[in-house]
């Protein structure tokens, strides 16, 4: 486990999370994701071989909904957030380059 | 209309069923004090005005017409700015939300408006939830009314200030690590996490999904019940709501638990808690004693606080806490891609890769971005097994320790915060410090237990204390009784905040 996370790293980490960070951010995000990854280091030292992982606190069974259609939003109320929408459709910019 | 004002939601309930009150006056009211004081203490980021009017004023049409109108009849409620209303906006006090309307309402809000309640606006919090402080808020940072140098906690800060200092009577929070406790703590105010599961999230911004819960800031234990009564319970909308029945909560809330064991988490009371919360906490255990009560110690030793040489605190479940909600935050924020709603950058060029990224810098304020990433990283290839893998065994582990502490005692009596409130920006340049303000709060979420802060002192600087009182899974009950079996023998006074509306 790396002990500081250098800038090339938060670079890295801020592309894997689509965060487009400046200069000011990633020297500052170096210094404090490596102090904050250094608290997390502490559970090291548990012994923890033999545990089942819990990743709910009230264990569930899977819930299953009925086959059938319910109440959902409207076209026009799923529309009406959204940045661009072209008629019917939420709009995004070209996914596929013009040099394909 | 300053004694309207002063009443808890249930005797402006009664006041107003009696005719003593008009449900119109009473908003009218809050609404006034809000007016005069939100300036100062930055609680609220929408206040619905009108329609809180007129939803009044339908009240006090059907009690003329012999209507019941339930059992917040006439109550103005404040709402956390998490919680979407089919009204108004819902923020999450971040740039990334600024504008969006959503286009239905979180069940519990539902449930509170079929109740009768009368919903005030939305109050300011950390941004997506995210903070101890109410800071970090895209808004405005909210005040702490005790004195507006400090800081009201966090994330629910707007909803703990607005009740402490009597904008409204009743308001709800929501906590995955405190955020209703902490605030209420620092506040001197009551507040209630129930049980995950037991309060639908329908509605409800996600952030860490597996900690999430809905729950009540009140003046009072008896408080707390009511509005947990009316908002708990199963939600088809909802898979990780608990079907069970719900029980009336405020109708017995009054009697006793008898014989009532209170647990002492040694690990809790060393030199890493304030001196004076732990002589408050004492003192309140002794007048349980007085009272019929066995204290018992009790062990919870994933949840010790270790103190290294240099003072620098460190906790198993807090490192633990930080790698679940971060991650689980990493990937419920990832929806916010500036394509459906939310903010979208006008800078991007045509490229989408570059609209993502510009979009989520823009819109999303520091600490949200700290969380996304370190999400994000321990999360990621070569990195899940030693963080994320780890923190679920070591949560395991912590919710053991709960389940055995609970077969000697009833409830658990321990700190709600290390410390009184702290002054505004001594903490947001050192985000590991802000996390430490979570330590006696944050394991009892990664065990989905039922967790209650109340008001039991001043300390001398004249700033609250509060006592957590945490109770096993589903026992909402014995927490809120014994809660308000200490608020009944106890004398700790009605102290009011310096800015107070009343």
């Amino acid at each position: 486990m790396p002990e500081t996370i250098d800038e090339q790293r938060v670079r890295r980490i801020g592309t894997l999370s689509r965060i487009a960070l400046s200069d000011a951010e990633v020297a500052t995000f170096s210094r404090q994701l490596g102090d904050i990854l250094a608290h997390f280091d502490k559970l090291q030292e548990l012994d923890t071989d033999n545990v089942e992982p819990m990743a709910h606190a009230v264990e569930l069974t899977n819930v299953l909904a009925d086959d059938t259609p319910g109440e959902s939003l409207s076209r026009e109320q799923a529309l009406s957030n959204a940045p661009a929408h072209d008629d019917d459709l939420f709009a995004v910019p070209k996914l596929i380059g013009d040099s394909q | 209309m300053t004694d309207a004002l002063d009443m808890t939601a249930t005797q402006l309930r009664d006041a107003i069923a009696a005719g003593d009150v008009s449900a119109g006056e009473a908003t009218r009211a809050c609404l006034d004090a809000i007016e005069r004081t939100d300036g100062q203490l930055a609680c609220f980021n929408e206040v619905y005005a009108d329609r809180a009017t007129q939803q009044a004023d339908r009240i006090d049409q059907r009690l003329a017409a012999g209507e019941s109108v339930g059992a917040l009849g006439g109550v103005p409620v404040a709402v956390k700015d998490n919680m979407c209303t089919a009204y108004g906006r819902t923020t999450c006090a971040s740039r990334m939300l600024a504008e969006f309307r959503a286009p239905y309402t979180a069940t519990a809000v539902t449930k509170l408006e079929a109740a009768g309640a009368v919903i005030l606006g939305k109050t300011n919090m950390d941004e997506f939830a995210m903070g101890s402080s109410t800071e970090h808020s895209a808004v405005a940072p909210t005040r702490n009314p005790w004195d507006t140098s400090r800081v009201p906690g966090g994330s629910s800060g707007g909803s703990a200030a607005a009740v402490a200092s009597r904008q409204c009577p009743a308001a709800l929070g929501s906590d995955t690590g405190g955020s209703i406790r902490q605030p209420a703590a620092l506040c001197g105010v009551v507040g209630f996490k129930p049980t995950y599961g037991r309060v639908s999230r329908y509605g409800l911004v996600a952030f860490g999904s597996s900690l999430d819960q809905i729950g009540p800031v009140t003046r009072d234990v008896r408080d707390a019940a009511l509005l947990s009564a009316v908002i708990a319970g199963h939600d088809p909308h909802d898979s990780t709501s608990i079907d069970r029945p719900v029980p009336d909560y405020a109708a017995d809330v009054h009697t006793p638990v008898e014989p009532l064991r209170i647990g002492m988490p040694r690990e809790w009371f060393t030199d890493a808690l304030d001196g004076e919360i732990a002589a408050a906490l004492r003192r309140a255990a002794k007048t349980y004693e007085r009272h019929g009560a066995e204290l018992v110690h009790v062990s919870l030793p994933h949840s010790r606080i270790d103190v290294a040489d240099d003072g620098a605190l460190s906790s198993y479940a807090v490192s633990c806490y930080y790698i679940v909600c971060m991650a689980e935050a990493s990937s419920n924020l990832a929806r916010y891609d500036g394509v459906q709603y939310g903010h979208r950058t006008d800078q991007a060029g045509g490229d989408i890769v570059e609209m993502l990224c510009r979009s989520r810098a823009e819109g999303f304020g520091e600490e949200v971005k700290r969380r996304v990433m370190l999400g994000t990283y321990t999360l990621s290839a070569g990195y899940y097994d030693a963080y994320y893998n780890k923190a679920l065994k070591v949560r395991r582990l912590i919710a053991r320790d709960f389940q055995q502490a609970f077969e000697r005692c009833d409830v658990l009596l321990c700190p709600a915060t290390p410390s009184v409130a702290f002054e505004l920006g001594s903490k947001t340049d050192d985000p590991m410090a802000m996390y430490l303000q979570d330590i006696y709060t944050n394991s009892l979420n990664l065990a989905g237990l039922p967790g209650l802060s109340l008001p039991i002192a001043l300390s001398d600087s004249g700033l609250p204390i509060g006592m957590q009182l945490i109770g096993p899974a589903l026992g909402e009950q014995t927490v809120l009784r014994a809660a308000r079996m200490y608020e009944t023998i106890s004398d700790a006074a009605d102290h009011k905040p310096s800015v107070t509306a009343s």
